[in-house]
C-alpha cells in the first residue's frame, strides 16, 4: 500500500533513530556505566520524542495511547506490514 | 507488559514474487530457531537471572525477536499476498493454503508445526545464556542459507539486517555471560 511521500520519509525516519536507540540500549545494558552512548542516547530519545510528536499529530497514532483525540484513528490503515516503503520494490 | 508499536523495526521490502523463498522463510517463522524460538526463549528464562544486566538483555532482546518474528511475517505477506493458488501450489505451498490460506502460521520450511520442545529454559544462568548463544549462532547460519536461496534483492537486504542482529545479539549475550561469571565467582570468595 502506497502512503504518502512527506508521512513516509518522515516514518523512515522515526524507524531509523528508534532502532539505534533499541542498539544502544542493549549495549547499554551490559555496559551501563559507559558515559559516551549514555549521551548519545538521551539526545536520540530528545529527537525522537518531537519527530514521533510531529508525526502523530499529523498522520495518526503510533501507540493506542495517542489515538483518541475526539475520534478513534487507531483502527486506520495502513498497518506496518501493508506499507510500501518504496525501497525499490514492494 | 508490551505496547504495539504501528511501526516495524525495518522497512521489510521484496522485490519479485519469489515465492520459493516464501516458503523458506517459514524456517524463521516457526522453525526450531526461528524468531518465534528466540522471543519465548528469552522471555522465559529472565525471571531468575542473578544480576540486573541478565534481566534487562533477556527482556529487551526477547522484544527485539517479537519485532524480528513481525518483519518475517511482513516479507511471507507481501510475497504471497497476490499469488493465485496455482502459483502457490506450483511453489509447494498448496497445502499451507489449504490449511491456512494466506494467514502466517507458526509452521518451519516444510510444514512443521513450532513447538515449545526446542527452547529450554532451566534455571541454571550458566546453561541458559549458552543455549542463547548457540541459537544466536544458528539463527545467523539459517539466514545465510536463506540469502543463498534467492536473488530478491528486498528479501536478500531485509535478511541482511537481521542476519546482522543475531551478530549482535551473541555478542550481548557473551558479555552477559561474562558478568553472570563474576557475580558467581565473586560469590564464591565471599
Amino acid at each position: 500500500m502506497k502512503i504518502n511521500k512527506e508521512s513516509l520519509d518522515l516514518l523512515k525516519e522515526i524507524m531509523a533513530l528508534e532502532f539505534s536507540m533499541i542498539d544502544l540500549n542493549l549495549y547499554l545494558d551490559t555496559h551501563p556505566r559507559d558515559e559516551k552512548p549514555l549521551m548519545i542516547f538521551e539526545q536520540y530519545s530528545c529527537r525522537l520524542k518531537d519527530m514521533k510528536e510531529r508525526y502523530e499529530n499529523e498522520y495518526g497514532p503510533l501507540t493506542p495511547d495517542r489515538a483518541g483525540n475526539r475520534q478513534w484513528r487507531w483502527i486506520e490503515e495502513p498497518w506496518p506490514w501493508q506499507i510500501d516503503y518504496e525501497m525499490g520494490g514492494k | 507488559m508490551w505496547i504495539y508499536e504501528k511501526k516495524l523495526q525495518y522497512p521489510a521490502w521484496v522485490e519479485s514474487c519469489d515465492l520459493r523463498i516464501a516458503k523458506l522463510l517459514f524456517a524463521q517463522y516457526g522453525g526450531p530457531d526461528s524468531e518465534l524460538s528466540a522471543g519465548l526463549r528469552y522471555l522465559s528464562q529472565r525471571y531468575n537471572m542473578p544480576i540486573p544486566e541478565a534481566k534487562a538483555v533477556l527482556t529487551d532482546i526477547g522484544t527485539e525477536e517479537l519485532a524480528h518474528w513481525e518483519i518475517i511475517a511482513t516479507l511471507i505477506y507481501k510475497i504471497i499476498e497476490r499469488a493465485t493458488l496455482k502459483q502457490l501450489e506450483e511453489a509447494s505451498l498448496g497445502a499451507h493454503y489449504v490449511q491456512h490460506g494466506r494467514d502466517l502460521y507458526p509452521h518451519d520450511a516444510s510444514g512443521v508445526p513450532w513447538t515449545a520442545a526446542y527452547i529450554q529454559a532451566i534455571e541454571d544462568p550458566i546453561a541458559n545464556l549458552h543455549e542463547d548463544m548457540a541459537a544466536e549462532e544458528k539463527a545467523r547460519t539459517t539466514y545465510e542459507h536463506l540469502i543463498q536461496s534467492t536473488n530478491d534483492r528486498g528479501v536478500i537486504e531485509t535478511l541482511s539486517f537481521l542476519r546482522e542482529r543475531e551478530v549482535v545479539h551473541f555478542q550481548r549475550f557473551g558479555e552477559t555471560l561474562r558478568l553472570v561469571q563474576e557475580h558467581l565467582d565473586r560469590k564464591m570468595y565471599y
